[in-house]
């Protein structure tokens, strides 16, 4: 069986963010029942034992990532996926992954919350949870698909950010994304960039689990392959042995960890940017709630309303640079959310000075083109 | 003469990590040093050899055991153990962890791997509180037992591990004690030539956290208890392996084979590619 499904298809975003992680590579799938993401895991059970990979259900989400972390230490590339209750539960071993810089992509197809919420309808309500969910000092990063193609697409590419930077890669969807079927192109397996994760040159012995290389990334050794190293979720020291009476050894770590992807912030973001040139209304939006918003600023311009639109592509690390560039010729910056306000205040902290307004949406379909139109016509 | 002879067992330890953390008294020793002269004895090869601990005392473990080693998040021990076995189902992949971690917090991840028969093997220090944490009361502490947060008594009924284990399908199941370091031993060596999943139990002596508010001041004073209230019943209903101040059931309960899950997951995966066109 293809290990990737080259030739134009008509998907659903569940079925083509599966594809995706196979065409990445991704060998090992754990997972657990959840609306709206269960398509993936249904869709892993059938195709990964084509492509010689492991599917297993677990008996919950914090199984889940905890096999997934397992089996990215055994040296594969492994994936889960699950909504916002699975994905609350995964927060302290999401840390744990970061802590250990085990590269893995989670999938977060948002739903309504808090709490079992509106299983069946689409939310934005968990992307300050992807950047704050675990505890401690951190950086991430998650990614923001718009259509059932970037729902393969950046799937790949969670996984080519997941193994350069050892860091877990989220993807946050939407219920719409997940569910809505729409015509995806796979590439054919050479076109598709895929990164693996670097290995150790210095041979066991000599091999220091977590000394960084100039990049910030250590070097991964995989168990079996003779290094016979330690790794722990305790803070440890570059031998990956715990030191947690050590302030120095903490601030080295804690602060590498979030360096790694700051210091790295321009390569690892991207935005798609549409009629900004000369926009003196900017809609900041990203998912679903992009693809409204587009629309509503061709309306705007056919309108003589000089509107352009900023899609988050990633959502952390934010993509300050980019929102700060849009909002400076701007008078006015709208950001539409399926939530009650979340990455509008990283928006506001961006734009500086040029006023942001927050359009909310909750407990239903996603905004209407109309409704960001009128909040155009309203701050514009 | 003169001059240092370096311990036998010194290799499979990382120097580096040493002192432990373990208090005076403390059984976890005498439960690694049981581990390390099983795989001694056994020359297993330590290259595929993966040992994974959860959080608590014994579960510093890991740390100390010169092999490619996991310390998890607290329970989770068990279900990161799985995806290195099912990834990689050539390593012999360990658990070696406390009986909250295990049995608490990861009491959900234990009957379902047993349940699959994921090829683990696991090894329980069972010292019926939490050590590390200043002694709390436990998923084994037993009745009537004073610990910090039962400073009355315990009311609450101890888990039977062996039967718990028996109960969720695990396929080779023993208790021993730390005073059964020979028997101990053995069973480990048992459990590392076993395919399926495994799990030993040592009753361990915890004196300085536990023992103290049990009238139990020294580890010797626990172990006297382990020697005198022991009773070997082998092959024995795993119901009715008590642990109580007088009696105290040892012994191996479960050893049988059945297909483990990487077993039946390679079958089905060479019969799902042999179709693939």
């Amino acid at each position: 069986m293809e290990k990737v499904l080259t030739g134009v298809h008509f998907m659903s975003g569940d079925i083509a963010c599966a594809e995706g992680a196979i065409a990445a590579g991704c060998r090992f799938f754990a997972g657990y029942p959840i609306t709206p993401a269960t398509e993936i895991a249904e869709h892993m059970a059938a195709r990964m034992p084509e492509v010689g990979g492991i599917y297993i259900q677990m008996e919950d989400e914090i199984a889940s990532i905890a096999a997934v972390i397992g089996a990215s230490y055994a040296g594969l590339k492994a994936m889960t996926a699950t909504s916002g209750p699975g994905f609350s539960l995964m927060q302290e071993n999401i840390g744990l992954a970061v802590m250990t810089e085990a590269p893995c992509v989670i999938v977060d197809v948002m739903r309504g919350g808090p709490s079992t919420g509106q299983p069946t309808l689409p939310g934005q309500q968990d992307v300050m949870q992807a950047k704050w969910g675990s505890h401690g000092d951190y950086e991430i990063i998650a990614l923001s698909p718009s259509s059932v193609q970037e729902m393969f697409d950046l799937t790949v590419e969670a996984f080519n950010l997941a193994e350069t930077y050892r860091v877990p890669t989220l993807l946050m969807a939407d219920e719409v994304v997940a569910h809505m079927w729409e015509k995806v192109v796979i590439p054919p397996a050479e076109e598709v960039k895929v990164v693996n994760r670097k290995k150790p040159k210095n041979p066991p012995g000599k091999y220091m689990p977590f000394m960084p290389d100039e990049d910030l990334v250590p070097p991964m050794a995989c168990f079996g392959e003779g290094y016979r190293f330690h790794a722990t979720g305790l803070t440890h020291d570059e031998y990956g042995y715990p030191r947690t009476q050590d302030s120095d050894v903490q601030m080295r770590l804690v602060q590498r960890l979030c360096d790694k992807i700051r210091k790295n912030a321009d390569k690892i973001t991207h935005v798609e940017g549409k009629m900004l040139d000369d926009a003196e209304v900017v809609v900041v939006a990203y998912g679903i709630v992009a693809r409204a918003a587009l629309s509503a600023v061709r309306k705007a311009r056919e309108q003589g309303i000089k509107a352009g639109l900023l899609r988050l592509i990633t959502l952390w690390p934010f993509p300050e640079r980019h929102v700060a560039k849009a909002a400076e010729k701007a008078g006015a910056v709208i950001v539409p959310e399926m939530n009650c306000g979340q990455m509008v205040r990283e928006v506001e902290r961006a734009a500086k000075t040029t006023p942001v307004y927050h359009l909310s949406k909750l407990g239903e379909e996603p905004h209407t083109p109309l409704e960001i139109l009128q909040a155009i016509r309203r701050y514009g | 003469m003169g001059g240092v002879v370096e311990h036998p067992f010194a290799k499979y330890l990382r120097t580096a990590m040493i002192p432990h953390i373990w208090c005076p008294g403390c059984g976890n020793g005498i439960i690694l040093n049981a581990f390390v002269r099983a795989l001694d004895e056994l020359q297993i090869n330590l290259d595929k050899l993966v040992v994974v601990s959860g959080i608590g005392c014994i579960g510093r473990s890991a740390g100390y055991i010169n092999v490619d080693s996991f310390h998890t998040t607290h329970g989770r021990s068990i279900a990161f153990a799985t995806g290195v076995k099912l990834a990689k189902p050539e390593l012999e992949v360990v658990v070696i962890s406390g009986d909250g971690d295990l049995f608490a917090i990861g009491g959900n991840h234990f009957i379902h791997a047993a349940r699959r028969n994921v090829g683990i093997k696991v090894i329980c220090a069972n010292n019926f509180n939490y050590g590390m944490t200043g002694g709390q009361v436990g998923p084994t502490t037993p009745l009537e037992a004073l610990t910090t947060t039962t400073p009355y008594g315990n009311i609450e009924h101890p888990f039977n591990l062996v039967h718990l284990a028996a109960a969720s399908g695990a396929t080779y199941v023993a208790r021993w004690t730390t005073f059964h370091v020979h028997m101990l031993t053995t069973s480990i060596k048992k459990m590392l030539q076993r395919k399926g999943f495994s799990f030993v139990e040592v009753v361990s002596q915890c004196p300085e956290i536990y023992g103290r508010r049990n009238n139990m001041r020294t580890g010797l004073e626990m172990m006297e208890w382990f020697r005198k209230a022991s009773v070997i019943a082998n092959f024995s209903d795993p119901a009715k392996a008590e642990i109580s101040p007088e009696r105290i059931v040892v012994g191996e309960f479960v050893d049988v084979e059945k297909p483990t899950y990487e077993e039946r997951l390679h079958a089905k995966l060479v019969q799902i590619m042999k179709g693939a066109p």
